[in-house]
């Protein structure tokens, strides 16, 4: 059977070289959402790769494939006959399968839950200290310069201050709002929530956390571009560089520390690096090339996990 | 709530009922009940006690709106903390070296 090892090549693969080159890549930022997809399906292919491993490995004795063998393994722990002591590791590889899954599982419920609890109670206090405003935002009496967006299941909320109305000027206005709206309707919430789910359950992992931050960066990106569209690019670099170089103050020692393991640089230098005609984003057949890639690597391990039971089916 | 912040003392339910038809010039009154559910919606959300001892039962802001500024502050403007994650914001972690980057753009802007 050559299931296991080749899921377990690919969850090597996926746990480490390949995250950590496309973190590297110098593209990703040409092409956000490419990238995005890319790391979704990594993430994705990753987790079933490595349950996948354990579960063929550990149901290789009682079968041949995947159902074959897990119909073995039932009727073995039904009959109450003991496990012989060459299967041990198989039957410890099934136990270590279940746990990761409900592992993973349970922390996504658990992420969900808990960033759902902290959106409702941050929306129950912005209810009460901001005012709307006629276009659709709320505002809050603060000098300092803040926008954000508090994203809902049903309703996003986007916030600025009196500070931000200040400082900016008709167009950068915009291009902020622009910005947040984006946020909004590609439904980045999601999309962090997962990455912040994985990390949740790999605190140890370097990648995870590495995973977490590009997307993030890249999430940003994609709002960047979503504002260029209805904005010129020097309106909005004005406003990244007005807004950041007000914050500078507010924990950025404590911030260095933290974020100096990622190699990555600076969020703010990137986006408005990138913010010039001369970093063009990559042409489109490259584009729907890296998607389709992202789309195949997700359908390697279930193809290895059902290929051996769809052959035996066939036979 | 304005009301309640605005006061040093607390208020019972009727207090804030006039004091609300006389900000309001168009001469309606909001309904006693109205006044009430309102303000047990607050107090469920922990914004407003209540001073059972008396009758009728008197409402207080449970913290002034300072403070609540400075938590929703703390919130948005906060560091990489657990609590922020759920806000996207436009610019979030401003490090050093980013803040010196963009004052030398904006000197060139």
């Amino acid at each position: 059977m050559l299931a296991p090892g080749l899921l377990a090549a690919l969850a090597v693969l996926l746990a480490w070289p390949v995250p950590l080159l496309l973190s590297r890549a110098k593209w990703t930022h040409r092409s956000p959402a490419a990238a995005l997809v890319v790391w979704q399906a990594i993430a994705i292919a990753g987790g079933l790769s490595m349950i996948g491993a354990l579960l063929t490995f550990g149901l290789a004795p009682f079968g041949e494939h995947l159902v074959s063998g897990a119909i073995g393994f039932v009727t073995t722990v039904g009959s109450g006959e003991p496990v012989q002591p060459n299967e041990l590791w198989n039957v410890l590889a099934l136990c270590a399968a279940a746990l990761l899954t409900a592992h993973l599982l349970l922390n996504l419920v658990l992420t969900v839950v808990r960033s759902e609890r902290q959106r409702r109670r941050h929306a129950e206090l912005l209810m009460l200290l901001s005012s709307p405003m006629p276009s659709g935002y709320r505002l809050i009496d603060t000098p300092a310069p803040i926008a954000y967006c508090l994203p809902g299941a049903l309703r996003s909320v986007t916030v600025v201050s009196a500070g931000l109305i200040e400082l900016l000027d008709e167009p950068a206005m915009r291009a902020v709002i622009e910005h947040e709206k984006a946020h909004v309707r590609q439904r980045h919430d999601v999309v962090l929530v997962l990455f912040r789910a994985w990390h949740a359950s790999l605190p140890w992992f370097p990648i995870a956390y590495r995973a977490q931050r590009e997307v993030a960066l890249l999430i940003e990106l994609l709002a960047d571009d979503y504002a260029r569209k209805s904005v010129h690019d020097a309106v909005l670099e004005g406003a990244i560089a007005r807004v950041g170089a007000g914050r500078d103050d507010t924990g950025a020692a404590s911030a260095s520390g933290e974020w100096a393991d990622a190699a990555s640089p600076d969020t703010l230098t990137v986006r408005v690096s990138r913010l010039n005609p001369q970093v063009s984003a990559l042409p489109p057949a490259v584009e729907a090339t890296i998607v389709a890639a992202a789309v195949l690597l997700l359908a390697i391990p279930p193809v290895l996990l059902l290929m051996p039971t769809a052959l035996a089916m066939v036979r | 709530m304005d009301l309640l912040w605005a006061s040093d003392e607390s208020l019972s339910a009727y207090d804030i009922q006039a004091a609300l038809a006389g900000a309001d010039d168009s001469g309606r009154t909001l309904a006693a009940t109205t006044v009430l559910t309102v303000l047990a919606r607050l107090e469920a959300k922990a914004f407003v006690e209540r001073e059972r001892s008396t009758r009728p039962h008197r409402y207080r802001a449970a913290a002034s709106r300072e403070e609540h500024m400075a938590d929703l502050m703390h919130e948005v403007l906060g560091g990489a903390s657990d609590r922020t994650a759920v806000l996207e914001r436009f610019v979030g972690q401003v490090s050093a070296e980013d803040a010196a980057q963009l004052r030398r753009l904006l000197s060139g802007l």
